[in-house]
């Protein structure tokens, strides 16, 4: 991909804005496999989709191996994205404190400080944070997986591959996103207050109490738990590439890298939709 | 109107036929792309039978071997596992009858991930859920006796010699007394001492259990220890099958220059 990528690259600085489109579908198709075309891959996914579907809703369940995976993605990701969650709380907050303060609005702070971080940033950060970490992890696995025949032993046992490898880490994607988001929120807000508070005296109690005033649970519960959504993509992403995967060493760095770079570039497309449909249906 | 997938889980019900061979492959062609693997091969094994497959590299013989687990489809042409042809079943019901079939992979294929008893338990712990742990301990225990390891259960695959994998491999392979063994060349990369005590293990593991086995090889030697008929593969065509003498005596230009 990397070779691909260079040459595409190399002819856009010498195209016509008139060929914009067919350069987009180069890049696109350079994700892809060298062999396939950007419609067959989006085909491909779908198919694969559903063949995961259709094994995580058959028994027998893979109990075991989704515990394994919801740890691996929720109590191994914990650190990271609570650590991106506060970066961001005192980021909104200095930011914040400046920006109200120019227009007189400093009251504002504690309701603008909440919502920043439980509407936008904390969703959206802890989505690319998993997909940088599990995203990639579980593409290079997979991929590895795949390319030393590990997946054909599978199979070759009679145990179904979808079920086990990529139903269970899809599931612990989709229910873990919006417990981690959770966790970027709760530090968020602790940090952004912590921030605030080192310059003009708040207290904690005086500071939730003034951020959540008149808040409903439309106004939070719809952007945390569209990071179901987010785990979604990442989980399904990351399991397309990862499983379907050749060409040794150099196939599962391509598998980690398209799994990180494909995954965060759908969930923040997803993101624009997902605002909208919130703001309709939970006005 | 039946629907092609109906007409599939029709055929995976099994009803064995006393004379069918346990494996049979008619006139099947594989590509890859413009490439031309196989060219409407024909091969069947029966009970108790070893087949060796021959050939020079990138004549389709382990793509043959996944063809008949199901790995792979055939462009045309039929693969019978006791008489039902398996082309296009669906995942799950394919694997009722994976679970007759034991495959050695060419490197093992070992999940890197378990132990040696770990990788030996896993087919055990989805398939024989009846089993209580400790006698699929015992089960596994007894397994890797059989192929020599029983000293490394605890052992990871990292750690362990490509032969030994084989062996891990092999027992993985044997976990669910599988009526039909496929083998991907398992003395590949081995030294004379391991490949010798790989095949004394293949013919003992016939003797005891009679299963159809199909050994794919380069290596003659080993080919003509361990099986009953050996089948050499040119341009993806069986070109003659039979007894090493049979192959001795032919007067085939590719049969003896292989043989030379």
């Amino acid at each position: 991909m990397n070779d691909r990528g260079l040459q595409v690259n190399a002819g856009a600085i010498q195209t016509l804005p008139g060929q914009r489109s067919e350069r987009m579908l180069a890049v696109a198709s350079s994700i892809a496999k060298p062999d396939e075309g950007v419609f067959e891959w989006f085909g491909s996914l779908g198919i694969f989709a559903w063949r995961v579907l259709r094994a995580a809703v058959t028994p027998p369940y893979e109990w075991r191996e989704l515990v394994r995976q919801l740890d691996e993605v929720g109590s191994k990701s914990f650190p990271l994205v609570a650590m991106a969650g506060a970066a961001v709380g005192v980021v909104i907050s200095l930011e914040a404190r400046y920006s109200l303060s120019r227009f007189g609005a400093k009251s504002m702070f504690p309701s603008t400080l909440v919502y920043s971080v439980i509407q936008v940033m904390g969703p959206i950060i802890t989505g690319l944070v998993v997909s940088g970490r599990v995203g990639a992890g579980i593409g290079a696995e997979l991929a590895s997986m795949k390319v030393t025949e590990q997946i054909d032993a599978i199979e070759a046992s009679a145990i179904n591959p979808y079920r086990l490898l990529a139903a269970t880490r899809i599931l612990a994607c989709i229910l873990m996103l919006p417990l981690l988001t959770l966790a970027a929120d709760a530090c968020g807000l602790l940090t952004g207050w912590f921030a605030q508070a080192l310059v003009e005296p708040l207290s904690f109690h005086q500071f939730i109490q003034s951020g959540f005033k008149g808040a409903t649970f439309n106004a939070f519960l719809p952007p945390t738990f569209k990071t179901a959504v987010y785990g979604l993509i990442i989980g399904l992403i990351a399991c397309f590439q990862g499983m379907r995967t050749r060409g040794g060493a150099e196939g599962v760095g391509r598998a980690a890298t398209n799994s990180v770079v494909l995954g965060s570039l759908f969930l923040i497309l997803a993101d624009v939709v997902l605002v909208k449909f919130i703001l309709v249906v939970f006005p | 109107m039946a629907t092609a997938f109906d007409n599939a889980m029709k055929q995976t019900d099994f009803k064995e036929d006393g004379n069918a061979p346990f494996v049979a492959v008619e006139n099947v062609h594989k590509s890859f792309g413009i490439h031309k693997v196989l060219n409407g091969i024909n091969l069947s094994v029966n009970r108790g039978e070893t087949l060796a497959v021959l050939g020079r590299s990138g004549t389709g013989k382990s793509v043959l071997l996944r063809l008949i687990i199901g790995l792979e489809t055939p462009d045309s042409g039929l693969v019978r596992i006791h008489n039902q042809d398996i082309a296009g079943l669906p995942l799950d019901r394919m694997g009722e009858i994976r679970k007759k079939m034991g495959f050695l992979f060419q490197h093992a294929a070992v999940y890197d991930s378990l132990t040696v008893a770990g990788n030996v338990s896993f087919p055990l712990e989805h398939h024989r859920k009846e089993m209580s742990r400790p006698e699929r301990a015992d089960r596994v225990k007894q397994l890797l006796a059989e192929v020599g390891m029983e000293g490394d259960l605890e052992k990871m695959p990292s750690n362990i010699s490509g032969g030994m994998q084989k062996r891990v491999g092999l027992a993985r392979a044997l976990a669910l007394d599988p009526e039909i063994l496929l083998l991907d060349e398992p003395t590949a990369g081995l030294d004379p001492i391991s490949s010798g005590e790989i095949d004394d293990l293949i013919l003992k593991l016939q003797r005891e259990r009679q299963m159809a086995s199909i050994v794919v090889t380069h290596d003659l030697y080993s080919a003509r220890t361990i099986a009953n008929r050996l089948a050499l593969l040119d341009h993806g065509n069986v070109i003659i099958e039979g007894n090493f003498e049979d192959l001795q005596q032919s007067d085939i230009g590719f049969v003896k220059e292989f043989l030379k």
